[in-house]
C-alpha cells in the first residue's frame, strides 16, 4: 500500500523538472514565478548593460556622417540603415539609450524627491496640511500631464534637464496619492501606536516605521511611472523640446527620422520599437511587482 | 519619594464626534502602588483602555485631549508634558503592551532589531550592547534559543510568542511600570495561562508594577493585589482583590461575578448575564450610569443626581444605595469556594 503511494508519488522521468517548487515563500521567488516580469526585466537589463557599454557595442562612431550613405536602407555595414546624415542608426540608438534611461531617472528623481515626502507628510499628519497639499496636488493632475510639461518646458527653455524636470513635477503628485494612501493606512497600524508607545517621536516614527512599510506600492508606482517618463521625454523630444542635437535620446531620433519616413522608414521603426519595448518593460515589471507585493500583504496575516 | 507610582486623580478625557464632545474618561482616579498589579476591568467601551492611553499622553495622537485632572508618575506630573519630554519616559520608564500581538510589531523589522531600537534610543547603547539586551530579553520571556530567533521577522512568531515579544520591548529598559492593555485577550486559554504566570514572574524579579487592563474576571484572580471596575467612563468600585471578590459593593461587580462561569460552577448555577447593554456615551442615563440595568434601582434616589465614589469599608464605591444593597448582592465567602485564583 505505501509502496504503491510512493510508486505513485515518485517522479516518473528526469526528477529535477518533475519535482514539485516548494511554495513561493518569499517576494524573489514569487516575482521569478511570473515569467512576463521576469522577461521584462531581463530585456530590461540587457537594454541596460546596452546603454553602459555603448562605446564597446556600437558598430560605428553615432556622430560620423557619411554624406555617399545617406538614408541607406539595412546592410551588412549599417544593419539598420543610415539615417538622413549618413549616420548609423544602430549605433545611434545604442548610445541614445543612455540619455534616454538617464533622463527617465532623472524625472523620477524629482518626481519621488517631491512625491514622497510630501505624501508622507500629507498622510501622517492629515487634517488642514493634508487638506492643503492634496488640493494642490489635484490641480496639478487635472492637467494633461504632456500639457503641462510643455508648458513647464517653455517657461525654463527646451533643455534635456529642463525637460526632465518638468516630467518629475507632473508625475510628483501620482507618487504623492500613492505615498498618502499606503501612509494612511500604515499610520492605524497598531505597531505605529506601540511605536508611539516605546517613546518614538514623529519623524522617527515617519522613517522606521512608515516609510519601509509603504515601499511595495511605491516601488511599484516607480516603475510604472520609468515607463511614463521614457515614453514623455520621448514625446518632448520629439516636439524638439527636450534633448538637443548634437545629442540624442530615443525620442529625438524619432523626431529627426520621422519627415525622411517615406524614403527610409527603418530609423523611425527602430526607434519607434526600442522606445515601446523599453517602456512595456518598465510597465510589466511593474505590474509584476505589484503582484507579488500584493501577495505579500496577503500573506501576512 | 511617594509611596505610589502611579496616581491618576480626576482624569477627564474627551473626544470630539458629532454629538459634541464626548467624555470617554470622566473624572478617573486610580493608584498603584510599587511593586504592585493593578487591574482594571470594565466592558467595551468602559473607558479603561483610554484611560491608560491618557495617562501617557496617547491619546493626542487620535484626536482626543485631557480636559482635566492630573496624571503623577513617580512624583512627576505627565499631564501637560511635551511630547519630546513624554517620548524619554514612554517605552523607557513605562512600558506598554497592546491587545493585538499579531499587528503590534512592525513587520519590516526582526523582533531582535525591534527590542534593540527602544534600548538604543533610551539608554544610548550602541548596537552591539543593545542586541545583546534583544537577546538577553528574549530569552527572559521565554522564547527558546533566542539569539538565531531574534533574527527571526514577527510574521514567523505565532501568536503568543509575538505577545512575549511585545513583552521583551515592553521590559527591554527595565520600567518601574508597565502597563497592559489586554495582552492576553486575544490568545487562548493554555498559553494565556502561561502569559500570567510569566508576567507574575517578571513583575516579581524586576520590582515593577503593574496596571493591567482586561475585560476578564478570571485574569483578575489570577494576578491582581487590587482591582478597578469602571462602567460608563466612570470607576464604580476599588477594592483589594480578595475584598472585592469575596463582598462586592457595587450591584455591577457582583453582576460580572455572577457572569462568570467559574463562579456559577461553584454556585451549581447557570452564569446570569447583566441584562441590556452598556448606554452610547452621548447619552448616558441621568444619575447612577449603570440604573437602567441595575436590580435594584430605586427611582429618585439612583435616576436623579450623580453618584459619588465614596468609601465604604476598606473600597471605594460609586452606589447611592450600596449600605442597602450590599447585603444582597452576591456574597463568594458564603459560597463553597473562591473563583479558580
Amino acid at each position: 500500500m505505501s509502496n504503491a503511494i510512493a510508486a505513485a508519488l515518485a517522479p516518473p522521468t528526469n526528477p529535477p523538472e518533475a519535482v514539485t517548487l516548494p511554495p513561493p515563500s518569499g517576494f524573489f521567488r514569487r516575482f521569478a514565478r511570473n515569467r512576463v516580469a521576469l522577461v521584462s526585466l531581463i530585456v530590461l537589463l540587457l537594454i541596460v548593460l546596452t546603454a553602459i557599454f555603448a562605446p564597446v557595442l556600437a558598430p560605428h562612431d553615432p556622430a560620423k556622417s557619411s554624406l555617399r550613405n545617406i538614408l541607406k536602407p539595412p546592410s551588412a555595414m549599417y544593419l539598420l540603415g543610415s539615417d538622413d546624415l549618413g549616420r548609423d542608426v544602430l549605433s545611434r540608438l545604442i548610445f541614445a539609450s543612455r540619455l534616454s534611461l538617464v533622463a527617465s531617472v532623472q524625472a523620477l528623481v524629482i518626481a519621488v524627491g517631491i512625491g514622497l515626502p510630501l505624501g508622507l507628510i500629507s498622510g501622517y499628519i492629515g487634517g488642514w496640511v493634508d487638506t492643503v497639499i492634496m488640493r494642490f496636488n489635484d490641480a496639478l493632475m487635472s492637467f494633461p500631464a504632456l500639457i503641462l510639461a510643455v508648458v513647464i518646458v517653455g517657461l525654463l527653455g527646451p533643455s534635456l534637464t529642463n525637460a526632465m524636470t518638468a516630467i518629475g513635477l507632473v508625475y510628483a503628485p501620482r507618487i504623492m496619492r500613492v505615498v498618502r494612501g499606503s501612509t494612511l493606512s500604515v499610520r492605524e497600524e497598531v505597531y505605529v501606536q506601540a511605536a508611539r508607545a516605546t517613546g518614538c517621536s514623529d519623524a522617527r516614527i515617519i522613517a522606521r516605521h512608515v516609510l519601509p512599510n509603504i515601499t511595495g506600492p511605491l516601488v511599484v508606482q516607480a516603475t510604472v511611472l520609468m515607463g511614463h517618463a521614457l515614453l514623455a521625454e520621448a514625446g518632448l523630444s520629439f516636439l524638439g523640446l527636450g534633448v538637443q542635437p548634437p545629442e540624442t535620446s530615443w525620442g529625438a531620433m524619432l523626431g529627426t527620422a520621422f519627415p525622411y519616413l517615406a524614403q527610409s522608414p527603418t530609423p523611425t521603426i527602430a526607434a519607434g520599437c526600442i522606445i515601446s519595448v523599453t517602456v512595456l518593460c518598465f510597465n510589466l515589471i511593474g505590474d509584476g511587482l505589484r503582484d507579488s507585493v500584493g501577495r505579500a500583504r496577503r500573506a501576512g496575516d | 519619594m511617594s509611596e505610589n507610582i502611579l496616581e491618576i486623580r480626576d482624569l477627564v478625557v474627551q473626544f470630539p464626534s458629532p454629538h459634541g464632545h464626548l467624555t470617554v474618561v470622566d473624572h478617573v482616579s486610580l493608584d498603584v502602588g510599587r511593586n504592585e498589579i493593578v487591574c482594571v476591568v470594565g466592558e467595551s467601551g468602559s473607558g479603561k483602555s483610554m484611560t491608560m492611553q491618557a495617562a501617557v499622553g496617547l491619546v493626542q495622537a487620535k484626536g482626543g485631549r485631557v480636559r482635566s485632572g492630573s496624571v503623577r508618575f513617580d512624583g512627576r506630573e505627565l499631564v501637560g508634558l511635551s511630547t519630546r519630554q513624554l517620548n524619554r519616559i514612554r517605552g523607557n520608564e513605562i512600558g506598554f503592551i497592546f491587545q493585538e500581538p499579531m499587528a503590534s510589531l512592525n513587520p519590516a523589522y526582526t523582533v531582535g532589531e525591534q527590542i534593540a531600537e527602544v534600548v538604543r534610543r533610551h539608554r544610548g547603547a550602541s548596537h552591539k550592547e543593545a542586541w545583546r539586551r534583544a537577546v538577553t530579553m528574549l530569552d527572559r520571556v521565554g522564547i527558546a534559543s533566542p539569539a538565531s530567533r531574534a533574527e527571526d521577522y514577527p510574521h514567523q512568531f505565532s501568536g503568543g510568542m509575538r505577545q512575549r515579544v511585545m513583552m521583551a520591548i515592553a521590559l527591554a529598559c527595565n520600567p518601574k511600570l508597565l502597563i497592559a492593555d489586554e495582552p492576553t485577550t486575544a490568545l487562548d486559554v493554555t498559553i494565556q495561562a502561561r502569559m500570567l504566570e510569566l508576567l507574575k514572574e517578571l513583575q516579581r524579579d524586576m520590582n515593577m508594577s503593574v496596571l493591567f487592563i482586561t475585560h476578564d474576571l478570571g485574569v483578575v484572580a489570577e494576578i491582581a493585589d487590587r482591582v478597578v471596575v469602571m462602567y460608563g467612563a466612570q470607576a464604580v468600585e476599588a477594592a483589594p482583590v480578595a475584598e472585592l471578590f469575596r463582598t462586592p459593593r457595587h450591584p455591577y461587580t457582583s453582576g460580572l461575578l455572577e457572569a462568570m462561569p467559574q463562579v456559577a460552577l461553584a454556585r451549581g448555577q447557570p452564569p446570569v448575564a447583566i441584562p441590556g447593554a452598556v448606554a452610547q456615551s452621548y447619552a448616558w442615563p441621568k444619575g447612577c450610569r449603570f440604573n437602567p440595568r441595575c436590580g435594584f434601582t430605586v427611582p429618585g434616589t439612583c435616576t436623579t443626581e450623580p453618584i459619588e465614589l465614596l468609601s465604604h469599608g476598606p473600597a471605594l464605591v460609586r452606589c447611592a444605595r450600596t449600605e442597602a444593597v450590599q447585603p444582597a448582592l452576591l456574597h463568594l465567602s458564603a459560597e463553597r469556594k473562591a473563583p479558580a485564583a
